[in-house]
C-alpha cells in the first residue's frame, strides 16, 4: 500500500465571518526556520481590505448595540474554543520556530488574555463613566462610546499573542477591526480566525488579513471609513506615515512600540479607553 | 397572440450577462462611465413617509451632487409620487431637471382605469414631465393582455406631451418569456421607456431580465425604426453594477443609447456611490459615506 498524502490546510482570508482567497490571486511563500515546509500565505490587496472594511461597517451597529454582557460572553467563548484547540496551535507555533515550552505559555498567555478583557468588557463603561459638575441646572455626565471601525497592524511577534493583545480590547469595545497578521509568522492568525468563526463572533465584527505591512500600512491608514488605526512595530517613518494618514479624516492612531506582549503588564482597561470616544451628555434639571 | 412570442433561453441569457459583465473597466474609461451613470439617475423616493421637506432636499441633491467636485453632471430628472409633483416642479423649476411621477395606483396598479386615468391626468396637470405607470400584472398572468395593452394606450393618451415609462415589475412576472412578452406589449401600445420594476418587489432589477428588455427594444427598432427607452431601477445601489449595466447597454444596443433620453437608473442611494468612487479615483484614497449628503 502507498503511503498516504498528507491533506494540507489551505491558508485563507477572513472577511464578513468567510474565508475568501485574496481577490487579487497573489501569494506569498511562507517558509519554516527550519526549511522543513513551505506555505502559499494569501497576498492581501487594498481591494480585500476595502472588502474588510465594508463587512466591519455593516458589522458595527449590530456588535455595539449588543449588550456589554453578551460581548463578555462572546469573548470568554473564544477563550474556550482557543482551549479546545491547543494542540493545532502547538503544532503551528512549534513550526513557526518556537520551542514548546514556548507555545504552550504563548497559548496559556493567549486565552488568559481573553478572559482578562472578557472579564472587563461590561465593567469599563462604569469605570470610565462620570459625572460632572457644572454650574448650571444641568444634569452632567460623560461615558464612553465605541469609536467605529479600527484597522490594526498586528506585531509580528510574537504573532499569536500580538494579534490577541490586539483584537481583544478594541473588540471588548464595542468597534469593529480588521487586522492585518504578522508578517513574518502568519500561520496561527488564520488559525484564529476558525476560533473566532466558532465562537459566536458575529461575521464582519474582526477580519483578519495576511500580506506585505509595506504594501497595506498606506490603505489601512488612508481610508476614509475607518475611525481609528493601531499601529504595533517601532519603525519611525512608519509611525509617521500613519500618523500623517490618519489626519486625513481625523483617525484616532495608537502606536504601541517595544511591548512584551507576554507580560501580563500589557494587559489593561485603558488599553480599551484607546479605542473609545468620551460622549457627555447635558441633561436639564429642575425646569 | 402565438405569432407574438419570444421563447427566451435563460441559461443562454444567464451566460451572455456573465460574458458582459466580466468586462473590466478602469482609469479614464470608468470616470467616464461613473460620471455617464450619474447623469443617468432618476434621482427616487417613494415612502409613504415623504414630505415636503424632504422632496425639497432630494431636488437640491440632484442639481448639487458635490459641490466639492465641480464638472459633475447633474442627475437625469427626479422621481416621486403624485402629490410631491408640485412640491419637486418648484424646487427645480431653474436647474432644467426633469420632474417624474409614479401613477397608475403604484405600485400594485390595482384600481379601476378611470381613477388609474385620472391620476395621470393630475400629475400631467401638476407639471409633470415624465409618467412612470405600472401594467396590471395579475390581468397579464390571467392572459388578458389586451386589457393590458389597451390601458397603456390609454394612459399613453392621457400623458399628452409627458413620456410615458412603462413598469412591467418583472419580480412577479415569473419568467423571462413573460418579461419579453410584456416589453413587445408595452412598446406596440406606445411607451417611450420600459422600466423593470417598482422598487417594492423583490427580486427587483436583475442582469437577464434587463437584458431581455434590451433585447426586445433592438428588436423593434429593427422592426419599427423607434427608438425605445430603457430603465432599470430598484436594487442598483453600487457603481460597479451600474458600469456594468452600461455595458449591456453599449453591446446590445449601441452607443446611440448611451444618452440620459434612452436609458435611466431608477435609484436612490447609486447616486452616493457613484460620487464616493469618482472622489476615489481622483484622491486614490477610499471614501466614507459620513462625507456625503444623505439621500
Amino acid at each position: 500500500m502507498n503511503k498516504r498524502e498528507d491533506v494540507k490546510k489551505t491558508y485563507k482570508l477572513y472577511i464578513g465571518g468567510k474565508f475568501p482567497r485574496t481577490e487579487s490571486g497573489r501569494y506569498f511563500k511562507w517558509t519554516d526556520p527550519k526549511n522543513s515546509t513551505v506555505v502559499n500565505m494569501c497576498r492581501g490587496s487594498r481591494k480585500d481590505f476595502r472588502n474588510a472594511v465594508v463587512s466591519a461597517r455593516s458589522a458595527f451597529s449590530g456588535w455595539r448595540s449588543k449588550t456589554a454582557y453578551n460581548r463578555s460572553q462572546i469573548l470568554y467563548r473564544i477563550g474556550e474554543m482557543l482551549e479546545g484547540r491547543r494542540g493545532q496551535f502547538m503544532d503551528e507555533l512549534i513550526l513557526q520556530g518556537a520551542s514548546k515550552k514556548e507555545a504552550e505559555n504563548e497559548i496559556n498567555q493567549s486565552i488568559d488574555r481573553l478572559i482578562y478583557y472578557a472579564g472587563w468588557a461590561d465593567k469599563y463603561q462604569q469605570v470610565f463613566s462620570r459625572v460632572n459638575p457644572v454650574a448650571s441646572s444641568y444634569f452632567n455626565f460623560s461615558y464612553p462610546e465605541p469609536t467605529g471601525v479600527v484597522s490594526a497592524i498586528a506585531p509580528d511577534e510574537p504573532s499569536l499573542i500580538g494579534l490577541v493583545s490586539i483584537v481583544a480590547p478594541i473588540i471588548a469595545g464595542g468597534n469593529t477591526v480588521v487586522v492585518l497578521a504578522s508578517e513574518a509568522k502568519p500561520l496561527c492568525s488564520i488559525t484564529f480566525a476558525e476560533v473566532l468563526h466558532t465562537s459566536d463572533v458575529p461575521g464582519g465584527v474582526v477580519n483578519i488579513l495576511t500580506g506585505y505591512r509595506s504594501e497595506l500600512l498606506e490603505h489601512f491608514s488612508s481610508h476614509m471609513d475607518v475611525n481609528a488605526i493601531v499601529y504595533c512595530g517601532n519603525v519611525k517613518e512608519e509611525i509617521k506615515f500613519v500618523q500623517e494618514n490618519a489626519a486625513l479624516n481625523v483617525k484616532r492612531p495608537i502606536v504601541y512600540t517595544d511591548e512584551n506582549w507576554l507580560d501580563k503588564k500589557v494587559q489593561d482597561p485603558y488599553r480599551i479607553l484607546n479605542t473609545l470616544e468620551i460622549k457627555t451628555t447635558w441633561h436639564p434639571v429642575g425646569i | 397572440m402565438e405569432t407574438f412570442l419570444h421563447r427566451i433561453d435563460e441559461v443562454g441569457a444567464q451566460e451572455r450577462v456573465a460574458r458582459l459583465f466580466s468586462r473590466s473597466i478602469k482609469k479614464e474609461s470608468k470616470i467616464h462611465a461613473l460620471k455617464t451613470v450619474l447623469s443617468m439617475i432618476d434621482l427616487t423616493t417613494l415612502e409613504g413617509k415623504d414630505s415636503p421637506g424632504k422632496v425639497k432636499q432630494l431636488c437640491y441633491k440632484a442639481a448639487h451632487l458635490h459641490d466639492q467636485f465641480p464638472d459633475l453632471p447633474t442627475v437625469a430628472a427626479i422621481c416621486v409620487y403624485p402629490t410631491m409633483v408640485p412640491v419637486a416642479k418648484k424646487a427645480l423649476r431653474d436647474t432644467g431637471l426633469k420632474v417624474a411621477s409614479v401613477a397608475t395606483a403604484f405600485p400594485s396598479g390595482m384600481t379601476s382605469l378611470s381613477y388609474k386615468l385620472e391620476e395621470v391626468k393630475m400629475v400631467v396637470d401638476a407639471g409633470a414631465d415624465e409618467v412612470d405607470m405600472v401594467i396590471s400584472r395579475g390581468k397579464f398572468l390571467q392572459g388578458e393582455y389586451h386589457y393590458v395593452s389597451d390601458e397603456i394606450a390609454q394612459v399613453k393618451e392621457a400623458c399628452g406631451k409627458s413620456h410615458l415609462k412603462v413598469i412591467l415589475e418583472t419580480g412577479e412576472l415569473v419568467t423571462l418569456d413573460n418579461v419579453r412578452f410584456a416589453s413587445d406589449i408595452a412598446m406596440a401600445a406606445g411607451a417611450d421607456f420600459i422600466k423593470t420594476s417598482t422598487g417594492k418587489v423583490s427580486p427587483a432589477a436583475t442582469p437577464p431580465v434587463v437584458l431581455v428588455m434590451l433585447e426586445a427594444i433592438r428588436d423593434y427598432y429593427n422592426q419599427t425604426g423607434k427608438k425605445i427607452g430603457m430603465k432599470p431601477a430598484g436594487g442598483i445601489s453600487k457603481a460597479k453594477l451600474a458600469v456594468q449595466y452600461l455595458v449591456m447597454v453599449r453591446e446590445t444596443l449601441g452607443q446611440d443609447w448611451l444618452t440620459a433620453d434612452l436609458f435611466r437608473f431608477g435609484a436612490s442611494s447609486l447616486a452616493n456611490d457613484i460620487l464616493m468612487q469618482i472622489v476615489k479615483q481622483s484622491t486614490g484614497v477610499y471614501q466614507s459615506a459620513n462625507y456625503f449628503s444623505i439621500d
